[in-house]
């Protein structure tokens, strides 16, 4: 209830405040501030999820919750059951940069734009360029949208 | 429960021999310079069995028709000096045991180099021939001839001497991490083989089968064209085939496969 209510406030506060990838907060590897203020939609985040245009999880991670979606990869964990392990805060500090958790880890950080070695424009294999603002893997909504939905994971449905 | 020939399974267990005599080692101990696995394996290993059997007879496999065709072109003079490979080189079989020490270290011109690089050497200073597009058709045919030659024998790239350094290079290379993705070559290829990234099974990334035939796009495909695609798919700038970063890459890559077969022209998904 409390958490609840202080989700909706910090919600009130920061309307239509997004937060830019720069600016991200983290608590260890964890985001408590949602990056828009607006709570996610677990349908969009499944599809982000799932397309591979998208969010690609799919590429490296099962879960039986999709499992109508083909083609599961095995290079992470299967998320079943993650919305009980991790908080909400968690997730988002998953999603934002993984690495703040697992070091090395080979999971890209969906919501950055600094620090790459030979950035491409997308997948053109060309430098990305110099005066082109570059853009997060995964939008600050859709971050949200993905967490919504990853909380959904859970054992006991 | 009979497997037939045709069983469209993935075999990490089958054994490669091909025309029913050149035995293939696909699987073996890692070279000591690999400090981070221990057994090294061919990609022949990860594909279906469909995939892994057209490559047991060179009737199947559809390299050998540019393998005839750059038969033909080995005896064939061209260029200002009107000179053919086969008036300095003899048969393409003459050069068996040459495909397995490339990427190697040549003196006189104080480079690594690899074996289209030597080829086009030939064609341009002997042969006065425009030299052949790297990774394109005609180099790639040519590459696959001489390797069809040394298929059996095992893979063995020098790593010290006057190339160390493009071998170290070569190896800085295959551990940077690139591009959005931030993904280096060992983060799928070292950390990940034998799993599914979404429908494609990782293999270890060995190029021991080169040039290979990939089922995909229906033609020969270079080693730095592939790395080029895997490098892209990191969301990377990547190196252009032919550059001295791809040499390095192709040298140091090679090395992790000393002791595996020469097994091209591969065929693969
Ligand atoms: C290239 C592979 C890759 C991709 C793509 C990827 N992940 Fe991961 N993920 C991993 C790996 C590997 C781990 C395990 C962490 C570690 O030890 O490195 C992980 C861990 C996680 C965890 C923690 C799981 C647990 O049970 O502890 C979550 C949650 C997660 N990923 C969500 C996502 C989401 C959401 C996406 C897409 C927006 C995604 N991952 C994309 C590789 C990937
Ligand atoms: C006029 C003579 C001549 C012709 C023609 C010629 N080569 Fe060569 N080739 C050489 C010589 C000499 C070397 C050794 C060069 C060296 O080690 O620096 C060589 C080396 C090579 C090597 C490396 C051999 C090794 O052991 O490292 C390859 C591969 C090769 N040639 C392929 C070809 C091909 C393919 C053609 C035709 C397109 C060709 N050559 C035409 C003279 C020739
Ligand atoms: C995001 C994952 C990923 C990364 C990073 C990656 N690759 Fe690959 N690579 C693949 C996939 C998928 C395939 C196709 C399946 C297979 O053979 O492993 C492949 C295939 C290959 C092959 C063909 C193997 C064969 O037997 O035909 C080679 C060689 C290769 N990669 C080398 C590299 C090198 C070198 C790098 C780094 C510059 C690299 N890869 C980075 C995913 C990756």
């Amino acid at each position: 209830m409390i958490a609840l209510a202080t989700a909706c406030l910090t919600g009130s506060v920061a309307m239509a405040e997004v937060v830019p990838p720069s600016e991200v907060t983290f608590d260890g590897y964890a985001v408590e501030q949602s990056l828009t203020g607006t709570p996610g939609n677990p349908e969009e985040g499944r599809k982000v999820m799932t397309t591979k245009s998208m969010g690609n999880c799919v590429s490296c991670h099962a879960a039986e919750d999709y499992a109508d979606v083909p083609f599961h990869g095995e290079v992470g964990p299967p998320l079943d059951g993650v919305g009980e392990r991790w908080s909400e805060a968690e997730l988002r500090g998953l999603v934002v940069n993984a690495k703040m958790a697992f070091e090395g880890t080979v999971m890209p950080a969906f919501y950055k734009t600094e620090g790459f070695n030979r950035l491409g424009d997308g997948f053109t294999g060309k430098a990305h360029p110099e005066d082109k603002p570059v853009e997060p893997l995964l939008t600050a909504q859709e971050v949200e949208d993905v967490v919504a939905y990853l909380k959904t994971l859970t054992y006991d449905e | 429960l009979a497997f037939g020939a045709g069983a469209a399974l993935a075999d990490e267990d089958a054994e490669l021999v091909i025309n029913g005599e050149i035995e293939i080692v696909t699987k073996t101990d890692a070279p000591a310079h690999m400090d981070g696995m221990s057994t090294i394996m061919s990609g022949w290993r990860f594909r279906d069995s469909t995939t892994q059997m057209m490559e047991m007879d060179d009737f199947d496999n559809p390299a050998m028709l540019a393998v005839e065709d750059a038969r033909e072109k080995w005896s064939t003079p061209v260029g200002s000096e009107d000179k053919s490979c086969a008036d300095c080189h003899g048969e393409p079989e003459d050069m068996a045991g040459v495909k397995p020490v490339y990427p190697k270290w040549n003196e006189d011109a104080g480079e690594v180099r690899t074996m289209q690089m030597q080829m086009n050497d030939c064609r341009e200073n002997r042969m006065g021939a425009e030299p052949w597009k790297y990774d394109a058709a005609d180099a790639l045919a040519m590459e696959a001839l001489l390797s069809s030659v040394s298929r059996g024998m095992p893979v063995d790239v020098a790593i010290d001497g006057p190339g160390q350094s493009t071998w170290e290079q070569g190896k800085e290379l295959y551990y940077a991490r690139t591009g959005q993705l931030d993904l280096s070559c060992a983060s799928c290829h070292e950390e990940n083989y034998g799993n599914m990234i979404r429908a494609d099974h990782l293999s270890q990334g060995q190029i021991n089968g080169f040039p290979t035939y990939r089922l995909k796009n229906t033609k020969l495909n270079g080693v730095h064209s592939r790395f080029k695609g895997c490098v892209r798919d990191t969301r990377a700038e990547t190196y252009s085939p032919g550059s001295p970063e791809f040499v390095a890459l192709e040298m140091y890559v090679a090395s992790r496969g000393n002791g595996l077969s020469v097994e091209g022209p591969a065929v693969r998904n």
